[in-house]
C-alpha cells in the first residue's frame, strides 16, 4: 500500500488510535482459557496454605493446639501470631493508618478472622490439617451497630486502650476511630436556621463486597540463594505492595519483585493487603519453597475487603423556590474491626466531600465519624472513587427528599441547581476545583431521550390504574445526576501511606517501528493494553496493533501507584500522552536531519513529520525509529524512548446522567427494570466500545448492589450472606438493557482531555435504581427506605404504605 | 470448599449399590447429580467415607409413559424432564416446574430422584410430588416398598426412606384430561430457591395444591384442596395460610412469606383454572 496515495483520514484510522472501537487485544487470550491468573501460577515444590478462621465476631482466643494438625502426614507447619511475632510481622500496618492483626493476638474481632495458618504438600491436605487445628475462644459481647458501639463498655481494640489519638486526630471513645471534618460548620447551621426550607434524612448505604469473580490470592517465592523475594498476587496495585513488603519485612526493596498476573476483576477488593499475603510470604521464608494462597468464595466475602456501611444523617437547606442554600451530613461509619479502608492518607473518608454533588451549594458541612464494630475490615471504594458512591447516593437522596418537601419535580429542582457551564473551574464549598462540566446540556438530552415528560403522563396514568384496582404494578423514574471526582491525585495532597500517587509510563520504540509500553498500572479487565496503545499511536503515529503493553511486574514496570478509583486513565493515561510526546518531540529532531531542514520547518501530520508547504516531503514515524537506531545523528544519542512520571494538577471530575424506568409489583415486592438511560461524560473519548463495556459492567454492578446485594450480620456477628446463593451477583437474566449516550466536555488539565470512566457506571447507576424505587411510591406517601431493595424490602414498603388491603 | 477425604464406589446395578451400603452404615451415602450433596460436602457439613455413585445403574434411569401411569427412573435429569415431549403432553406441569429449578448447569447434573430424596424443603419437586400424589418406590436389603410422596417427608432432611434404601422409580398417576395444572414460584434470582411456590391442579370437580419452602417439610393440604374443588379459592388460600409455618431468612420476614405464599397460590389456581377443560 502506497501511504502517499492515502488521506489523512485514512492513515489515522489505520492507526486506530484514539476514538477508535478497537476491539479488546486482551479477549483472544482470555475467549480462549489462556489467561494466566494467580491460581495458574505453578513453581517447583510449590505448598498451599490455608486458613483456620474464627467462628466467632468477638472472643479471646485462649489456646491453639496444633498438635493433630502437625500429625497429619503432609503437613509442614501450622503457623500461629506467636510464631510471627519474632518477626514483627503478627501485625501489619493498614493503608488507613491503623494496624490490623495478621493472625489473631489473644483475640478475634469478626467472625472469618484469620487465627491459623496451616502449609501443607497439597491444598486438600491443607484443608483436612485446618479442621484438626484446635481453637479455644472464650465468646466476648458482640457489636455489629456502630451507634451501639460508640455507647458501649465493651472494648474492642485493647491494643489502642489509652489511646486517645489516632491517625487521624482525636478518638472519642475507645470504640471510635476519627472524627473528619470539612467545610463550614457554623455558617452551614446558620444557613438551616434561616432557610425558607429544610428536609433532613438519614439515607444508608449499606454494607457490601466487590466480589470481583477470582478472589484473593497470592504465591510467595523467597530464593534462598539469591536472596530474592518473588511475590505473585491479586494486586491492583504492585509496585505500592512491593514497597510495604519492603518496609515491613525489612527485606531490601531490590530483593523483592511483585507480580501482577491477570487479574479476575479488582473493584477495589485487591487494593488492601490482606493476611494471606503476608503469612505466603513468611511461610516461605520459613519453609524455602513457594507457597501458595488462594481464598474460596467464603473466605472472600466474608473476610476481605467490604465497601460502603455509611450511615449518612443529612439536611438540605433551600428557597421555597427550590434554590438550594446549604447541606449538612454527618456520616457514622463502620469500618469494622480494623481500620483498613483504602484512602489517601488525608482523606479518611476518601472524597466523601464532594458530597455536594452536581449542585451549586454555597454553603456546606460534612462530619464523619469513623467507628470500630465486630464485623470484617475494609471499606474499600467498591468500583468507585474513595468514599464516591457514598456521596453520590447521598446527594441524589436528598435532592429526591428536597423535591418531595418543596412538591417539586425532581428533574426540575436538579436543573436550576446545576452548576453552570460558565462557572467552571468551579470551588465546591467543600474544597475541590471541579475542572469542567456542561451539566444542563448533558441533562436536557437525557430528558430528551426517554421523553422525560411521557414517562410522567405515563406513571400519572398508572397510578390511576393502581387506585382504580386495574393493575398491582407501579411505575417509578429514578432520576440522577452525578459528579465523580477521580484520577487521584496530585502529590501535594494525595498519597497512600506515604506513597505519592503520581503514575508512570515508558515508551521503548524498537527500529522497525513497532513499541512496547510499560504503565505502573494494572489492568483486572479494563482493556489497558488495548486503550493506551490507542493514545500512544494517536500520539506518535504508530498503529496500536503493533504496540504491546505490559504492566505489573514491578521488575521491568516503571513505579506507580496502581489502579484503582478511576485513576488510570487520568494519571497514567497522562504520563502515556507525556511520554508519547517526549519521542514525538526527538522524532522531529530526527526528522528534521534527515529532510535536512530546521526543526522548526517540520510539522506533525497524523503519523509523520513533513516539511512546512511541502507536505510531499516527509518522513513516517516508521522511518525515523530506523534512523534514530541505524543512523549516527549529530548532537542527538541513538535509541527512542521516553518515560514520564505525571502528577496531576487536579481530579478530573466526570458525570453522567443516568434514568431508570422501573416495573414494580406491590404485592410480592418484584421489579423490572423497564429502560434503563445511561449518559456519561467521560471527557476525550479513547474506545468506545470499551466505554460501553465499562458501562454495562458498573451498572449491572450497581442493579445488584441497589436491588439486593449486601454483607448483612446478625445479632451475633455472624455473617448470613457468605455465599452465592445469598449475595446477590446478577446473571444476564436479571441485567436488563442498557441504552449509552454521551457528551463529550474535556479536562482541561489532562493531556489528552479524558476523565475516566469505570467507576461512573457504579456511582450514577446505585441513585438511580434507588430513586426509581422511591420514586414509585413517592405519590403514596413514602419519604426514604434503605437499600437494597430486596424483595421483602419493597413488599415492606407497600405493607407500610397500607397497600396491602 | 474443599471435602473431606472419600471412597468412591460405582455399582453397576441396584442389589450391589444396597449392598454397599449396608457394609459401611452410616458411613456410606448415595450420590446421584451431586448438586445437593457435594456443596454440603464442600462447607464439610456432610461428612462421609464413602460415596455410592449411582450413575452407572441402568435400572434407576429412563422415563415410561403409560396410558394412565408414568414412571420416572430415579437417575432422570431435570433436564430431561424439560425436554421429554411425551412427559410434557402427559403432565404438563412437571416441565413447568422443572423450568423453575435452578439454572441449566445445574439441571444437566441434578436429578428427579436426588431432587426428592434429598428432603431439602427448599427443593421444588416434593411439593409438586405432593400435588400429583406421586409414589416413591424404595429398594432396600428387605426388599421393595412404594411410600406415597404425601407421606414421605418427616422433617428437614429427615424422610421416610430408610438409610440403606435407594429411591428407583417415581410413578404418577396421568391427571385426567381437564385437568388444568400451573406452578408458580417466587425467588430472588436464577438459580434460587423459592421464597414461595405453589403447585396446583384443578378440573373435574377435584383439585391438589402443594407448597415449597414455607415449612420444614412441602405442604400438601387436604383441606386446602377441598375447597379448591368446591370452586372456593378464599377457603382454599385461607386453609394453606393455617398449614405453612414459614420461618425468617434472607428471603424475608415470615409476614412477608404468608403474604408471597398467598400470592403465589392464588395465581397458580388462576392460571391452572384457564388451563382446565
Ligand atoms: C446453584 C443451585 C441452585 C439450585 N436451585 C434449586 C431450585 O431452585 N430448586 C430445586 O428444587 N433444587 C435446586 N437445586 C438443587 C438441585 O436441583 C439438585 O440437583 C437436587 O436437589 C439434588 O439432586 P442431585 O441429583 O443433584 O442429588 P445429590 O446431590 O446427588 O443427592 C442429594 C441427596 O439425595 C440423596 N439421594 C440422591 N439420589 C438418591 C436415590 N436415588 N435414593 C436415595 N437417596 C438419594 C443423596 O444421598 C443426598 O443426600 C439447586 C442446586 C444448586 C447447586
Amino acid at each position: 500500500m502506497n501511504d502517499q496515495t492515502l488521506t489523512p483520514e485514512e492513515r489515522a484510522a489505520n492507526l486506530k488510535g484514539m476514538g477508535c472501537a478497537r476491539k479488546r487485544v486482551e479477549d483472544v487470550r482470555f475467549t480462549q482459557g489462556k489467561g494466566n491468573y494467580v491460581d495458574d501460577i505453578k513453581l517447583d515444590g510449590m505448598l498451599f496454605g490455608d486458613f483456620v478462621r474464627s467462628p466467632y465476631a468477638h472472643a479471646r482466643v485462649v489456646s491453639v493446639n496444633k498438635e493433630a494438625a502437625l500429625a497429619l502426614p503432609g503437613v509442614i507447619a501450622v503457623l500461629t501470631a506467636e510464631d510471627l511475632s519474632p518477626l514483627g510481622l503478627h501485625w501489619m500496618p493498614t493503608l488507613a493508618g491503623d494496624k490490623q492483626m495478621v493472625l489473631a493476638d489473644g483475640k478475634v474481632l469478626f467472625q472469618g478472622q484469620e487465627v491459623a495458618f496451616v502449609v501443607a504438600e497439597d491444598r486438600y491436605i491443607a484443608a483436612d490439617a485446618v479442621e484438626l487445628v484446635e481453637v479455644e475462644y472464650e465468646e466476648l459481647p458482640v457489636l455489629t451497630d456502630p451507634f451501639e458501639a460508640l455507647k458501649s463498655d465493651v472494648v474492642l481494640r485493647e491494643d489502642l486502650e489509652g489511646q486517645t489519638e489516632g491517625a487521624h486526630g482525636p478518638r472519642k471513645h475507645h470504640n471510635h476511630i476519627f472524627t473528619w471534618e470539612q467545610g463550614d460548620k457554623d455558617a452551614t447551621e446558620a444557613v438551616l436556621a434561616e432557610a425558607d426550607v429544610v428536609a433532613e434524612e438519614m439515607v444508608y448505604y449499606h454494607r457490601t463486597h466487590p466480589c470481583p469473580l477470582e478472589t484473593c490470592g497470592s504465591v510467595a517465592s523467597m530464593d534462598k540463594v539469591t536472596g530474592k523475594l518473588t511475590l505473585y498476587g491479586t494486586f491492583q496495585a504492585p509496585h505500592a505492595i512491593r514497597t510495604v513488603v519492603s518496609l515491613i519485612s525489612g527485606l531490601a526493596e531490590h530483593n523483592i519483585r511483585v507480580i501482577s498476573p491477570d487479574i479476575g476483576g479488582g473493584f477495589g477488593n485487591k487494593v488492601g493487603a490482606y493476611a494471606g499475603y503476608v503469612c505466603s510470604v513468611v511461610a516461605s521464608i520459613v519453609t524455602g519453597k513457594p507457597v501458595k494462597w488462594v481464598e474460596d468464595r467464603m473466605e472472600n466475602l466474608m473476610s476481605t475487603a467490604f465497601a460502603r456501611d455509611y450511615w449518612m444523617q443529612g439536611k438540605i437547606a433551600a428557597t421555597k423556590e427550590g434554590k438550594i442554600t446549604g447541606l449538612w451530613c454527618h456520616t457514622t461509619a463502620d469500618h469494622g474491626g480494623f481500620d483498613a479502608c483504602a484512602d489517601p492518607t488525608k482523606f479518611p473518608a476518601g472524597f466523601m466531600n464532594i458530597c455536594t454533588g452536581s449542585y451549586d451549594i454555597p454553603t456546606a458541612y460534612l462530619a464523619v465519624d469513623g467507628v470500630y464494630t465486630n464485623k470484617a475490615p475494609g471499606g474499600v471504594a467498591y468500583r468507585c472513587s474513595f468514599r464516591v458512591t457514598e456521596a453520590a447516593y447521598f446527594i441524589e437522596r436528598m435532592i429526591e427528599v428536597l423535591a418531595i418537601k418543596l412538591n417539586m419535580d425532581a428533574a426540575e429542582l436538579r436543573r436550576i441547581n446545576f452548576i453552570k457551564a460558565n462557572q467552571f473551574p468551579y470551588q465546591s464549598a467543600l474544597g475541590w476545583e471541579y475542572d469542567s462540566g456542561d451539566y444542563h446540556t448533558a441533562w436536557d438530552k437525557a430528558l430528551k431521550a426517554v421523553d422525560y415528560d411521557g414517562l410522567r403522563a405515563d406513571q400519572a396514568q398508572r397510578i390511576e390504574e393502581f387506585k382504580a384496582g386495574k393493575t398491582r404494578k407501579l411505575l417509578g423514574i429514578g432520576l440522577t445526576h452525578f459528579t465523580e471526582i477521580v484520577g487521584a491525585g496530585p502529590v501535594k495532597n494525595c498519597d497512600i501511606l506515604g506513597l505519592g500517587m503520581f503514575d508512570s509510563c515508558e515508551i521503548r520504540i524498537h527500529p522497525t517501528g513497532s513499541a512496547i509500553a510499560r504503565l505502573g498500572t494494572i489492568s483486572q479487565g479494563q482493556g489497558h493494553a488495548t486503550t493506551f496503545a490507542q493514545i500512544i499511536a494517536s500520539e506518535i503515529g504508530l498503529p496500536a496493533d503493533d504496540i504491546t503493553l505490559e504492566e505489573g511486574d514491578t521488575d521491568t514496570a516503571p513505579y506507580g501507584l496502581g489502579t484503582y478509583g478511576s485513576r488510570s486513565t487520568p494519571v497514567a493515561g497522562a504520563a502515556t500522552a507525556m511520554a508519547a510526546r517526549k519521542i514525538r518531540a526527538k522524532a522531529q529532531m530526527i526528522a528534521a536531519y534527515l529532510l535536512e531542514v530546521h526543526d522548526n520547518d517540520v510539522e506533525w501530520d497524523v503519523d509523520r513529520f513533513a516539511v512546512k508547504g511541502a507536505p510531499e516531503r516527509f518522513k513516517t514515524m516508521k522511518e525515523i525509529a530506523f534512523a534514530a537506531y541505524n543512523q549516527a545523528i549529530p548532537g542527538l544519542e541513538p535509541g527512542l524512548e521516553a518515560v514520564s512520571y505525571y502528577d496531576p494538577p487536579n481530579m478530573t471530575y466526570p458525570f453522567g446522567a443516568y434514568i431508570c424506568v422501573m416495573e414494580i409489583d406491590v404485592d410480592t415486592g418484584e421489579w423490572e427494570v423497564r429502560q434503563f438511560y445511561a449518559l456519561d461524560d467521560c471527557g476525550t473519548r479513547i474506545n468506545p466500545m470499551i466505554i460501553d463495556g465499562q458501562v454495562h459492567g458498573g451498572v449491572t454492578e450497581a442493579l445488584a448492589i441497589a436491588m439486593g446485594q449486601e454483607i448483612a450480620y446478625d445479632e451475633m456477628g455472624n455473617v448470613k450472606t457468605g455465599t452465592l446463593m445469598d449475595f446477590f451477583l446478577p446473571t444476564a437474566w436479571e441485567t436488563p438493557n442498557y441504552i449509552t449516550d454521551y457528551t463529550v466536555t474535556p479536562s482541561p488539565h489532562h493531556p489528552i482531555g479524558a476523565k475516566g470512566v469505570g467507576e461512573s457506571p457504579n456511582v450514577g447507576g446505585v441513585p438511580a435504581f434507588s430513586n426509581a424505587v422511591h420514586d414509585a411510591f413517592r405519590p403514596f406517601g413514602l419519604v426514604q427506605s434503605h437499600m437494597p431493595h430486596d424483595h421483602w424490602r419493597i413488599w415492606k414498603i407497600a405493607n407500610g404504605l397500607g397497600m396491602h388491603g | 470448599m474443599i471435602p473431606a477425604g472419600f471412597e468412591y464406589h460405582r455399582p453397576g446395578d441396584i442389589a450391589s449399590a444396597i449392598g454397599i451400603l449396608q457394609e459401611h452404615g452410616d458411613e456410606a451415602r448415595v450420590i446421584a447429580g451431586g448438586h445437593s450433596l457435594i456443596p454440603m460436602m464442600k462447607l464439610r457439613m456432610a461428612e462421609m467415607g464413602h460415596l455410592v455413585d449411582l450413575q452407572a445403574i441402568e435400572e434407576l434411569k429412563g422415563i415410561e409413559i403409560g396410558p394412565d401411569t408414568v414412571t420416572l427412573g430415579a437417575m432422570v435429569t431435570q433436564h430431561e424432564l424439560i425436554t421429554h415431549d411425551g412427559l410434557s403432553a402427559a403432565i404438563p406441569l412437571m416441565r413447568e416446574a422443572a423450568l423453575q429449578i435452578a439454572d441449566p448447569q445445574v439441571r444437566y447434573v441434578g436429578t428427579v430422584g436426588g431432587n426428592v430424596a434429598n428432603g431439602d424443603p427448599g427443593n421444588d419437586m416434593p411439593g409438586l410430588m405432593q400435588c400429583l400424589n406421586a409414589t416413591f418406590e424404595l429398594s432396600g436389603p428387605d426388599g421393595n416398598r412404594s411410600v406415597a410422596a404425601r407421606d414421605f417427608y418427616e422433617a428437614a432432611y429427615f424422610t421416610a426412606r430408610e438409610d440403606e434404601e435407594i429411591l428407583t422409580r417415581i410413578s404418577i398417576r396421568v391427571p385426567g384430561s381437564g385437568v388444568g395444572q400451573a406452578y408458580e414460584k417466587q425467588k430472588r434470582k436464577i438459580g434460587d430457591y423459592a421464597t414461595a411456590a405453589a403447585a396446583v391442579m384443578v378440573g373435574n370437580g377435584t383439585a391438589s395444591v402443594a407448597m415449597t419452602n414455607l415449612a420444614d417439610t412441602p405442604i400438601w393440604s387436604g383441606e386446602a384442596s377441598n375447597a379448591l374443588a368446591g370452586g372456593d379459592v378464599d377457603g382454599c388460600v385461607s386453609a394453606m395460610l393455617d398449614a405453612i409455618e414459614p420461618v425468617e431468612d434472607n428471603r424475608g420476614p415470615v409476614e412477608f412469606k404468608k403474604h408471597v405464599a398467598s400470592v403465589m397460590l392464588r395465581r397458580a389456581i388462576t392460571r391452572a383454572q384457564s388451563r382446565a377443560g
